[in-house]
């Protein structure tokens, strides 16, 4: 494993460094320490290596991740794996606001609590949280799945598409064109499969799945009220 | 004998209750929804026009026209990228999306551009393949919706334009209604096809001047500190926002006045939020001079650009750089007058049609319809374009050489003088005839 040192090394010459590894690359287990808040780390990964950041970094940490994975012991700050294309992030800690934001694909593991507008925009990523997540989280939701374990704050999954979404706790209220649906088999199977692919405990049985109404996808006059 | 004519008042028109305004309560009255259409602000403004310049005479002397040279190259991203742009001409392309235009039109504006030695542009939905390939300068824009936004293009962009907001519509998102949104686009987009699409009006991930300087940090991380990166804002408070920009760490700031275009915005947001371009330009040149950061941070202005003369008029008042999108358009074949007939079918008329969120272009060009844009030939079109860019440059340098200036960016607000009070105040020059500055100090 090779250990890099960010109270010697840049931000910028660590990313730089990670960029430039070949896809065959032998290189594959990172450890970087002593993070202390430092913004846009290991942004922008694209070979499958192994990083693991012991300490808590700050905004777009793991930023438009392809095939990394990345480990955080410690929390992160605002748009932790944001765009996140593909690969794995996990955060032993908590995150800030918009987690996973704009995520197209991949693995986002929360395993504390996530701020607000978790998932926002949100175009194909799966993300997990063990805790719970704030307000107008799954905003303008597209595609992928968010699943919470814990509550969730208030305007959840206002003005979503077609992102799938599981709480376990309450929702404090539910935004624009946001409905309950029926969990179904089909969904229970895919939530169970998502909950053990993120390692996280919990009874797929227990949750319940929201998505959208589909009253918004085409603007009509007599839906002015939910704009 | 004939009865007596009676004596009666002749119908009178009200200058409040005009023609149009009349139409608009009847329209909205009998559909209930608000008009929403394409391009920019139709009122009149005070505009480059209520400019002139003062060529040279005794006092200064001119260049030959044909003998001297005057340059228009400008390098954009010198601040802090590794890799600034350097562009044959001052008229770039603004950013205008695949899903608003056909891929047709996109592939013309980088023929076109690229023949000049200009940049292109992309927009709300992501870069194709074809217009990567068809553009030799291309910025890649990251919008709050983040449509086709992915690390891989990034990568391929020339430069990034983060755009918090636009001069049709400052403030507000978009809307590609579903007519537009063709399996391609919606695939682009991972949204399902043919249904609205809505772009959300902040950032997903930033709010305000301390996000965005992070923000931007972490693009320049992610493309190793090689691309420039440019702020896009909609003209209103262009000192406080030109400012902020720069705090924020951008190499380019574009200012784009309310006579920009868009692909579909209301009509009321058109013509009631924003500022004319005229009136932006000298307040975000100030804001850089007082952060001495002018000429060092390039400023990009658009919005009602039409002819060499804007150009040198945008480049007299401080910007390095103006962009294109309206016009550009026009160039290509919109409101072509050979469409008279097809036009009128759909409502409008040739010199009018703005209706460029309904997807029926007969032109070809804001449309996703297969049938409609095919008859685009990116080639000609782009021909056309290269053509019109390399006008607008040379009557810039016509002008730059009655002025004496052997670059166009040697063009200076003491070259200009206005027409109308208005016009004198909002561009800080004086009024034709006089040494007056309404407003100055």
């Amino acid at each position: 494993m090779i250990t890099v040192d960010l109270a010697e090394t840049s931000v910028r010459d660590l990313n730089q460094r990670l960029h430039k590894l070949p896809k065959d690359t032998n290189e594959r287990a990172w450890r970087v320490v002593n993070p202390k808040g430092a913004h846009a780390l290991v942004a922008g990964l694209d070979a499958p290596i192994e990083v693991t950041i012991d300490g808590h970094p700050g905004y777009y940490c793991a930023g438009m991740n392809k095939e990394a994975t990345v480990i955080v012991n410690g929390h992160c700050g605002v748009g932790l794996a944001e765009n996140m294309m593909s690969g794995e992030v996990r955060v032993k800690g908590n995150a800030s606001d918009a987690a996973g934001a704009t995520g197209r694909g991949g693995l986002l593991v929360v395993e504390g609590d996530a701020g607000l507008r978790c998932g926002i925009s949100m175009k194909g990523i799966d993300i997990v949280v063990a805790g719970s997540v704030g307000h107008m989280s799954a905003f303008m939701a597209q595609t992928g799945s968010l699943v919470v374990c814990g509550d969730v704050g208030s305007s959840f999954g206002d003005s979503i598409y077609e992102a799938r979404l599981y709480v376990q706790g309450k929702v404090e209220s539910l935004g624009a064109d946001c409905i309950e649906k029926k969990m179904t088999p089909h969904h229970l199977a895919k939530l169970e499969k998502l909950l053990k692919r993120a390692g996280i405990e919990a009874d797929a049985r227990r949750f319940r799945r929201y998505g959208s109404a589909r009253r918004l996808y085409n603007f009509h006059v007599d839906n002015v009220d939910a704009y | 004998m004939s009865a007596p004519i009676p004596v009666r008042t002749p119908p009178r028109r009200s200058a409040t209750f005009d023609e149009h305004s009349i139409a608009e309560i009847q329209r909205a009255a009998a559909t209930g929804i608000y008009d929403i259409r394409g391009a920019g602000t139709k009122r009149k403004l005070p505009h480059f026009d209520d400019l002139l310049f003062l060529g040279a005479s005794v006092s200064r002397y001119p260049l030959e026209g044909y003998r001297e040279k005057c340059a228009t190259d400008v390098v954009l991203g010198t601040r802090f990228a590794k890799k600034p742009l350097h562009l044959k001409t001052p008229v770039t392309i603004a950013g205008m999306s695949f899903g608003a235009l056909s891929g047709q039109a996109k592939e013309a504006l980088g023929r076109g551009a690229t023949a000049m030695g200009t940049s292109t542009t992309t927009g709300d939905g992501g870069m194709t393949p074809e217009e990567r390939e068809s553009s030799k300068t291309l910025v890649y824009q990251l919008l709050p919706s983040r449509y086709g936004m992915n690390p891989d293009d990034l990568r391929k962009a020339d430069a990034v334009e983060i755009v918090v907001g636009q001069g049709a519509k400052p403030g507000g998102g978009g809307m590609l209604l579903g007519q537009k949104i063709s399996a391609r686009v919606a695939a682009m987009r991972n949204l399902p096809q043919g249904i609205d699409q809505r772009s959300a009006c902040r950032h997903p991930d930033w709010t305000g001047p301390d996000d965005l300087t992070i923000k931007i940090q972490e693009i320049r991380e992610i493309t190793d500190w090689e691309k420039p990166i440019y702020v896009k804002v909609g003209a209103t408070r262009p000192y406080f926002d030109i400012a902020l920009a720069v705090k924020s760490g951008a190499d380019v700031v574009v200012l784009d006045g309310m006579q920009g275009g868009t692909a579909a915005t209301q009509e009321v947001f058109i013509e009631h939020v924003g500022i004319p371009i005229l009136a932006a330009i000298r307040p975000a040149v100030q804001a850089l001079q007082d952060l001495d950061m002018h000429r060092k941070v390039q400023l990009i202005v658009s919005g009602g650009i039409r002819n060499g003369a804007d150009v040198a008029k945008a480049l007299a008042l401080g910007a390095d750089a103006v962009a294109i999108g309206t016009a550009a358009l026009v160039a290509l074949g919109d409101n072509d007058p050979k469409l008279e007939t097809e036009y009128q079918a759909l409502g409008s008329t040739a010199g009018c049609y703005d209706d460029w969120h309904e997807g029926r272009d007969p032109a070809g060009i804001t449309t996703q319809d297969p049938e409609l844009a095919a008859r685009l030939d990116p080639v000609k079109a782009g021909r056309r374009l290269a053509n019109y860019l390399a006008v607008l440059t040379m009557e810039a340098q016509i002008i730059a050489r009655a002025c004496g200036k052997s670059h166009l960016h040697n063009l200076e607000p003491d070259d200009l003088v206005a027409l109308t009070v208005e016009s004198a105040a909002m561009a800080r020059v004086p009024l034709a005839g006089t040494s007056w500055i309404p407003g100055a100090i």
